[in-house]
């Protein structure tokens, strides 16, 4: 069993701060993490890999600097890691990205599954997951809140949806979008962390994968970010005095007014 | 202080400290108030290779990696007594059970025990102490009686670290009762054995996540092969495995120390009296800053002690015994100080503590009194400067 668990390194999101007259993150200062809900495929690539065997295989894209979560997942249990970095893919939004990763998939080869977290913090698209599949042109299988079966041909998962859950049943290769509710993430090993420091993580360029340059970076992506704001969440409210009593009458007038009981 | 530790202790501490904060943390209280062993964590300290730091690489452990495993043993059991010491002592306790084997035991004993250990499969206890045998370990009225190819064990083995919860006991008992301390030896006794049966269970003051238990031996028939050395060099096999073992109980008092001091200057951060913080009052500043001090001069001994250790020293039990009662005093000193600065609130069961208090007492206590150490700090004193006047 062959798994690529793409993975994106994130500001960690209790610290950024939003710069409103450039419509930018702040993240001068602000750690960057891997994306949590990364961390819930990892797992399930994990664990299936000790289950099944076979090779995980963490990919990233981003900055040089991005290689330290790619560490970070080889100290978790990855046995391979390769990093896509180049000023070409600089820009890219989630369709250029999932292209992207898409042809690097392509290029690592002989991929049963694909495996990434159901969104990621900082952008809170949940379109890269879904993107790679169409790019690769393989089925996927997104919210993923449990993987009950897994052979060399199929897989069968549920989806946890708004309603309910749904069952799933897809042959191999596969993409799927986990959910935090697949497991519980497996911390660092000490072994782990002594591979990851000696490991060297090959980066590959825009030349190293089957891409052309108009599929890449800005130049790739049809969609941009216009403006980026923090919403006004101050609403005014009203501060009534009394007794318990009182209060409890007020209460209830107020939402039977408003019709919410 | 920065100790320029390497890199691979660096990854033992930084492992240790998410164990804290995920698993520890979260639970330390109510393992505390019910006195309840912490199977998951020590399942997740094995997953995360932790149990095998003191263990060579050829028995499935990865104390080469840190030039000996004294210093990573220190490390991690600081690094955990920080958030809760019941729990860093089961670790620790784990530690010494296979320190017997580790130093004294046959090849094929390693070889038979201590992997399983390395790999966090199977739990490790020592057991020393009998009910008038303490401070006088010599006193040990457990006896084992050669009987073809077996050793027959017959007697009672009284708060035991890791008893109940282990599956592998190395067990102090009496071969030859005409010879005393001399006529003592060391046996592997595994869970199952006939004849072998969990006693009480303690309540303790303190550390009530781990486990402390009796063990009951009634004509539990060991082979004789699980003889570790020889007969009659138990005692020896015993004081060298706390000579080894002290600096875990120095580290551990370190690591109390070190988390009721993160506590009072959080708190004394927070608090707010006559209009401004607290530790803007000089009176509680004299207070941290004694603290702090003795916390750091309590870990330069330890760390030293252990480094000593790991380069090689053959003899080490005046240091050992040193920095044992050292720090023991320091975490009974700072957790009381920090119980102060934090006043009424310091007192309640809500803020950590008054179980870091709690928990300090131990440390004064086990694996050798701080009387019973200083003993052994003077003798080995008056014994250096007598052969010094000689020269």
């Amino acid at each position: 069993m062959r798994i690529v668990v793409a993975v994106k390194q994130v500001p960690d999101t209790a610290e950024v701060r939003i710069d409103e007259e450039r419509g930018t993150l702040i993240r001068d200062g602000v750690p960057s993490i891997l994306n949590p809900f990364d961390a819930y495929a990892l797992e399930e690539a994990f664990r299936w890999r000790d289950e099944l065997g076979g090779t995980v295989i963490v990919v990233t894209m981003g900055p040089p600097q991005a290689e330290a979560i790619l560490r970070e997942a080889v100290s978790m249990g990855a046995d391979e890691a390769v990093l896509l970095s180049d000023r070409a893919f600089a820009g890219a939004d989630t369709w250029a990205t999932s292209h992207t990763l898409a042809k690097a998939i392509d290029k690592i080869g002989e991929v049963d599954i694909v495996m990434t977290g159901k969104q990621a913090i900082d952008g809170d698209t949940a379109q890269t997951g879904p993107g790679i599949a169409a790019s690769l042109d393989w089925p996927q299988i997104t919210f993923v809140g449990k993987v009950k079966e897994l052979t060399n041909e199929y897989m069968i998962a549920e989806r946890y949806v708004e309603n309910g859950i749904e069952v799933i049943r897809s042959t191999l290769p596969v993409v799927i979008t986990v959910l935090k509710d697949a497991n519980t993430p497996r911390l660092p090993s000490l072994r782990g962390k002594m591979k990851a420091r000696k490991m060297e993580i090959p980066v590959w360029g825009i030349d190293d994968i089957d891409i052309s340059p108009e599929d890449a970076g800005l130049d790739g992506s049809p969609t941009q970010v216009v403006s980026i704001a923090t919403p006004d969440t101050s609403v005014d409210g009203d501060i009534h005095k009394g007794t318990p009593e009182e209060l409890a009458r007020k209460m209830a007038e107020l939402l039977l007014r408003k019709e919410s009981i | 202080m920065d100790y320029q530790l390497r890199e691979e202790l660096n990854d033992i501490k930084e492992i240790c400290a998410e164990i804290a904060e995920k698993y520890i943390i979260p639970v330390r209280a109510e393992l505390d108030e019910e006195n309840r062993f912490p199977t998951e964590i020590m399942k997740v300290m094995a997953d995360s290779d932790l149990l095998g730091i003191y263990i060579p690489e050829e028995y499935g452990g990865s104390a080469e990696m840190f030039g000996g495993g004294s210093m990573a043993l220190c490390i991690a059991t600081e690094e955990l007594s920080k958030a809760c010491a019941g729990i860093a002592v089961s670790f620790a306790a784990n530690a010494l059970g296979a320190m017997p084997i580790l130093i004294s035991g046959s090849e094929e004993q390693k070889q038979k025990y201590l992997p399983a250990l390395a790999a966090g499969e199977k739990l490790a206890a020592f057991a020393l102490t009998e009910p008038e045998a303490g401070s006088d370990a010599g006193g040990v009225k457990t006896k084992a009686i050669k009987d073809g190819d077996y050793y027959v064990l017959n007697g009672t083995k009284q708060w035991i670290t890791n008893g109940g919860e282990a599956q592998i006991y190395t067990v102090i008992a009496l071969t030859d009762p005409s010879r005393g301390a001399r006529g003592l030896s060391a046996f592997i006794v595994e869970e199952g054995t006939e004849g072998f049966s969990y006693g009480k269970k303690e309540d303790k003051m303190g550390i009530r996540a781990s486990a402390t238990r009796e063990l009951i031996f009634e004509d539990c028939r060991v082979p004789a092969e699980n003889l570790i050395s020889k007969e009659g060099r138990g005692f020896l096999v015993a004081m060298k495995t706390l000579d080894r073992s002290r600096p875990g109980v120095a580290s551990q008092a370190v690591g109390i120390a070190q988390g009721a001091l993160d506590e009072a200057l959080k708190y004394a951060s927070e608090r707010k009296q006559f209009g401004q913080r607290i530790d803007s009052f000089q009176g509680l500043q004299f207070i941290l800053a004694d603290m702090g001090t003795q916390v750091e001069a309590a870990r330069a001994l330890v760390y030293s002690t252990a480094k000593m250790i790991d380069l090689g020293a053959k003899k080490f039990e005046k240091e050992s015994a040193m920095c044992k009662v050292f720090a023991s005093d320091v975490a009974m000193k700072v957790t009381t100080d920090a119980v102060q600065v934090l006043g009424g609130y310091g007192y309640m069961k809500e803020y950590p503590v008054e179980k870091m208090m709690r928990d300090a007492k131990i440390t004064q206590i086990y694996e050798g009194t701080n009387q019973i150490q200083r003993l052994v700090i003077a003798s080995n004193l008056i014994r250096e400067a007598a052969s010094g006047r000689k020269k």
